[in-house]
């Protein structure tokens, strides 16, 4: 049952073959057996599950299901369930059980699924391997039989890692620079980052309010699209939501792809790139122009300058989004502070991980006097070329696609003393970011045992496209079928 | 691009983060070499370029200035470190 799709498990719950319940436990089941050596979840949330699962079945009976009643899935620890521990994967917010419920959390709620947990995260989603948080680095199940532990990448590497070890069949994640795709890609799974707006940030842990995104990570496309047709749409109580019709994400997933008109932007084909992953992911290039797709390189001139862009914009919005962990009103808070700055000081030194506090220092230096207009405000501008390249783009192709990340999931601890490498593994990724569209990342093949990822690239509001061309890539390959030993 | 100790102390402050002298190297040659990666940005001509604070260039949206919220003070309460008649308690700052 654990490796059926979304869209199956949905199927069999509608035909009375299987009732929520019995699922909901077989998945708690095999999460507490398995997920020992994986550490992908924070928290599990056993009996409110059960509880859910009593309620859909109850639902199905008198004939109210969606496609989404009864079936289980995961949210990224990000996000805020009300009465259950939300802890961004941060000792400052270990002790914090949210009052409220985030709308991504009541889209879901309202739709019927049943949250069996919530997954591990990089501290404050800053991170590109689920290294940094305060519940232990979450492990990626392919490697595991070779003895192998590498990361899942990150930030969401803790839902990477569950779908792909089957543990959920779907779950929730976010990106701010990467951190869907980057993880989909390394754990060999579907990964989809929406529009800027699309999907509402309410109750979701800030760390760079003008770049995060919540999206969706799951096995196949189609349930990716079953996840933002739950997901998306306006949210009054988020400034930053766009008021927006929003299709159904399934009706599309068959059209042809006769026509489509795909660029690849050498930059993302460059000398960072090895020759076995440029191997997989132009032979995944391969299968689209079987499918019909025309293919012709394109050029992103600014491509280079958006990890450097990315390194002042996020670490300036998190300086700021981060200044309300003070111990004052909730979270952590120092042993016998001497007085309110002693507080401040002392509960955010011990509250934030290394990761975080180097950010929010280097936030505060850029947005400090005198660096301002060095660093923020020319990143500003030159985050107005990365997304003018962009649009230029789009009016020469459909979709862009590229590698998602330059190499397979590296070993832990292989990165983890150097931010700077570190930070380079999004380096296909933070430009999608900065110009606000939306981008998949779907698995393309394997180098050395491990998953590549093949990253599609839209124009702003094209998630239904993206989620057709990744539908039709996986009708012809089964790369997405694969599961870790 | 190097980052002096003084300046590593001084946005330590701004940033309400307490830093050990132990800790001020490493972060002298994490913050330096973070700095290097994003002084590549100045080899862009920005001259003529707009900044972008918005993907969508969207304007701030607002609300009628009306009382939608209702008082939820206890279900706040109940998550803080102290409080006490219904204020929340932090160390003495006048003596």
């Amino acid at each position: 049952m654990h490796n059926k799709s979304v869209a199956e498990l949905s199927r069999e719950l509608e035909s009375g073959k299987i009732s929520s319940v019995e699922l909901t436990r077989e998945y708690l089941g095999r999460l507490k057996k398995e997920d020992e050596q994986l550490n992908s979840f924070i928290s599990i949330t056993e009996d409110q599950a059960l509880a859910d699962a009593h309620a859909a079945d109850e639902q199905r009976a008198a004939g109210k299901g969606t496609r989404w009643t009864g079936v289980p899935f995961a949210h990224k620890d990000i996000f805020c369930t009300n009465g259950v521990a939300t802890t961004c994967g941060s000792k400052m917010l270990a002790n914090f059980v949210p009052p409220y419920d985030a709308t991504v959390t009541e889209n879901f709620r309202k739709a019927g699924a049943v949250c069996l947990g919530k997954t591990n995260m990089d501290e404050f989603a800053m991170g590109s391997s689920t290294e940094s948080s305060h519940f232990g680095a979450t492990t990626n199940p392919w490697g595991l039989s070779k003895g192998e532990k590498r990361v899942p990448g990150g930030s969401s590497g803790g839902s990477a890692a569950a779908v792909a070890a089957r543990l959920v069949p779907a779950a929730t994640a976010t990106d701010t620079g990467g951190s869907i795709r980057q993880p989909a890609a390394l754990c060999g799974v579907t990964g989809l980052k929406p529009t800027y707006g699309r999907v509402s940030r309410y109750g979701m842990i800030a760390f760079a309010s003008s770049l995060d995104q919540g999206g969706a990570m799951a096995r196949s496309a189609e349930d990716a699209a079953l996840m933002l047709n739950v997901m998306a749409g306006f949210d009054p109580k988020d400034s930053t939501s766009i008021d927006r019709e929003v299709p159904d994400y399934t009706a599309t997933l068959d059209e042809p792809l006769k026509g489509l008109r795909i660029g690849l932007p050498k930059e993302y084909f460059a000398d960072n790139l090895s020759a076995a992953m440029e191997e997989q992911v132009r032979g995944a290039i391969r299968e689209y122009e079987k499918l019909g797709a025309t293919v012709k390189e394109i050029s992103l001139p600014h491509a280079n300058l958006a990890i450097a862009a990315y390194y002042v914009i996020a670490p300036a919005e998190a300086s700021a989004n981060l200044s309300r962990f003070d111990g004052a009103r909730y979270g952590y808070r120092c042993e016998d502070p001497k007085d309110l700055m002693d507080m401040y000081t002392r509960t955010r030194a011990e509250g934030f991980g290394a990761e975080v506090k180097r950010r929010i220092l280097v936030g505060t230096y850029a947005l400090s006097a005198g660096y301002f207009d060095a660093y923020y405000l020319k990143a500003q501008k030159v985050r107005r070329l990365i997304q003018q390249d962009f649009i230029e783009a789009f009016r020469e192709v459909d979709v862009l696609m590229s590698p998602t990340t330059p190499s397979p999931a590296f070993v832990q601890g292989e990165k983890s003393n150097d931010p700077v490498t570190m930070y380079l593994e999004d380096v296909f990724t933070v430009a999608i970011n900065l110009a606000g569209i939306p981008a998949m990342s779907v698995p393309a093949g394997f180098v050395d045992g491990l998953p590549v990822g093949l990253q599609i690239i839209g124009d702003y509001f094209s998630e239904a496209r993206l989620l057709n061309a990744a539908h039709q890539f996986q009708q012809v390959t089964d790369w997405h079928q694969r599961a870790p030993q | 691009m190097t980052i002096s100790r003084e300046d590593i102390e001084k946005v330590a402050v701004l940033a309400r983060i307490r830093v050990d002298d132990g800790q001020v190297s490493a972060l002298e040659k994490d913050l330096g070499n973070i700095l290097d990666l994003v002084d590549q940005l100045s080899v862009a001509d920005t001259d003529s370029v707009e900044p972008m604070a918005h993907p969508l260039n969207a304007v701030q949206r607002l609300r009628p200035d009306e009382v939608t919220e209702t008082n939820q003070r206890e279900a706040f309460q109940a998550i803080a470190p102290a409080t006490e008649n219904g204020l929340y308690l932090v160390p003495r700052v006048i003596e």
